[in-house]
């Protein structure tokens, strides 16, 4: 290993020194002047975003803890693009509410470490890496929900988070140390060659999936969810549901395919059951919804049913579908929270009746939400549909027919909340809607470019079939 | 390793530790109790680690090093979560478990 191994480090190297930086600036510049934190913010994370897209090669470092591919370096820049986003979305809300209580920079530094330990986490090469990327990753985010630490529900939400993934980790450790015990090492190349099917390794593998569940928030494990979503700043919630989730889902992903993948005939239909109750749980919740933001916690539930069908297949078309589903999600999620974020922070009303008649006052912001929710539920002309279409081209191949169908009538139970919604805007009216009112740039433009994401991802194809030529590169995937 | 004690002992008392921990976090009434109850789990993969190395894997250390991070990282863990029960504290004056339910269903 030589100096410049560390180029392969990228990413966690610029992101460790944006930390620095804004820790500095957070010394040097002057009360009154703090809230410009938030320009500087957007700046250096732009920059990290836009060196992070030069292409990499595939490396593993420090003895194979760290490793790197193709597929993990566009995941990393797809994550880089959503925080990005939410940046955008977020800084109106930090300059009016939170600067004002003479704090605000430990916002960016608690999601910038959190965005760190992802990376981390995905690049993981050992158990070890891998349990302190998700440390790092989950303790920030608790930080982040009690961040409104003059409102009870925030801190509410906080104390339920970190309980609960303390049990999470705490059950996946227990899971480490048993398949160290059967296979004598933390390494994953190493637990590959020598993983068998014995008990020991199959409760180990039980108890090690949980970990990563409860982030993903499948279904025995997504009691918090819908608690701390409503609970945490909004901001918070939309990175726990987007960015969180989707880099659990990836490294899920990465451990099934290549290190688990001896387990596979276990997983398979373990992946399959939670699959099915994940779907019904998080649609048949969802309808009986008014707040805005419990409502897109249970939607989100539901998603990540369907991310689990693409999963179960264990291919290089699973791999590909789950990936770019994945992305459509995060552009679609960010920009459903966006839109909540903005009448919330302009209002504070987050109830779905409250969005009646918003069409007549506010056409731009309801048609984004239109498209966010078409994006979720899967109508044809946005790119939702295309990811849930190759999902579920994905398990038929594998001949999961059944599974297919549940999930097609799943979707069609989502449709009728999503366009409870759209029904609210567009067609209902309402004396007291919510008046006219303008955003600041960075929302707007936090809000056009998810937006624009969810149109151009489902027409620009040839994004699908290079997701799908990175995925060959990735270790272990037999077609 | 200790004489007389095989690693069966050790992982029977780290199970009983983990289910102990699992237990108490179900049934505790008290947030600092459901705080403690997740130590134990920590501490449960924590001694797990260490027998499984000794007395299995003696030549490498992975498992005695993954203990040290272990404890930092659960240090770390339970500091977070009690500055915000200190934070919850001081709004409702209460650590009960029941007084955390303003959000249900």
């Amino acid at each position: 290993m030589t100096l410049d191994s560390f180029s392969f480090m990228r990413h966690e190297i610029l992101l460790l020194a944006v930390i620095i930086l804004l820790l500095i600036a957070e010394i040097f510049i002057p009360k009154n002047k703090k809230s410009n934190i938030v320009h500087l913010v957007v700046l250096l994370f732009g920059v990290h975003t836009v060196v992070g897209i030069f292409p990499m090669g595939e490396e593993s470092l420090f003895g194979g803890m760290f490793r790197t591919n193709n597929l993990i370096h566009f995941f990393k820049n797809v994550l880089n693009i959503g925080v990005f986003i939410l940046l955008l979305q977020s800084t109106d809300w930090i300059q009016e509410k939170i600067f004002s209580q003479n704090r605000g920079t430990e916002f960016f530094l608690l999601l910038f470490s959190s965005l760190l330990g992802m990376y981390f986490m995905i690049s993981a090469g050992d158990f070890l890496m891998f349990y302190i990327g998700l440390e790092l990753s989950t303790l920030p985010v608790a930080a982040l929900t009690a961040y409104e630490t003059s409102k009870r529900i925030s801190s509410e939400a906080g104390i339920k988070f970190i309980l609960s993934a303390g049990l999470a980790s705490g059950t996946a450790l227990f899971g480490i140390t048993l398949l160290y015990a059967s296979s004598g090492s933390i390494y994953f190349d190493d637990i590959m060659q020598l993983i068998a099917s014995d008990n020991l390794t199959i409760l180990a593998f039980i108890l090690f999936f949980t970990g990563l569940a409860f982030k993903i928030s499948l279904v025995p494990f997504h009691f918090w969810t819908a608690d701390v979503y409503e609970g945490a700043p909004i901001s918070v919630a939309s990175y726990l549901s987007v960015i969180s989730k989707g880099s659990a889902v990836f490294i899920l992903m990465i451990m099934l395919f290549t290190v688990l993948k001896p387990l596979m005939h276990i997983w398979e239909n373990l992946l399959y059951l939670i699959a099915l109750a994940t779907m019904f749980m998080g649609n048949l919740f969802a309808l009986r919804q008014q707040n805005m933001k419990r409502f897109l916690a249970y939607s989100s539930i539901a998603q990540a049913g369907f991310i689990l069908l693409g999963m179960v297949t264990g291919t290089q078309l699973g791999t590909a579908t789950v990936v770019y589903f994945v992305m459509i999600y995060i552009f679609s999620n960010l920009a459903a929270f966006g839109v909540v974020q903005a009448i919330s922070l302009k209002t504070g009303r987050e109830n779905m009746n409250d969005y009646e008649g918003l069409y007549r006052t506010n056409p731009n912001l309801s048609l984004v939400m239109m498209l966010a929710l078409f994006s979720l539920a899967g109508i044809p002309p946005v790119a939702g549909f295309f990811g849930k279409f190759f999902l579920f081209t994905a398990a038929a191949s594998k001949g999961y027919y059944l599974l297919v169908f549940i999930a097609v009538v799943n979707v069609t139970i989502s449709l009728y909340y999503y366009l409870l919604v759209v029904r609210a805007m567009f067609i209902r009216t309402n004396e007291s809607a919510i008046p006219y009112f303008k955003n600041k740039i960075y929302m707007r433009l936090g809000l056009i470019i998810a937006a624009a994401g969810i149109l151009v991802l489902g027409l620009y194809s040839p994004l699908y079939d290079y997701i799908y030529e990175l995925s060959s590169s990735f270790c272990g995937c037999d077609l | 390793m200790i004489a007389g004690i095989s690693l069966y002992e050790i992982l029977t008392i780290t199970s009983i530790l983990f289910f102990v921990g699992v237990y108490g976090f179900i049934t505790r009434k008290n947030l600092i109790s459901v705080l403690i109850s997740i130590e134990l789990i920590l501490n449960a993969s924590v001694v797990n680690f260490v027998a499984i190395n000794k007395y299995l894997y003696p030549n490498a250390l992975q498992g005695v090093v993954f203990s040290i991070f272990i404890i930092a990282v659960a240090a770390a863990e339970t500091v977070l979560a009690v500055s915000i029960i200190i934070n919850l504290y001081r709004q409702i004056s209460s650590v009960e478990v029941k007084d955390t339910e303003i959000m249900k269903y």
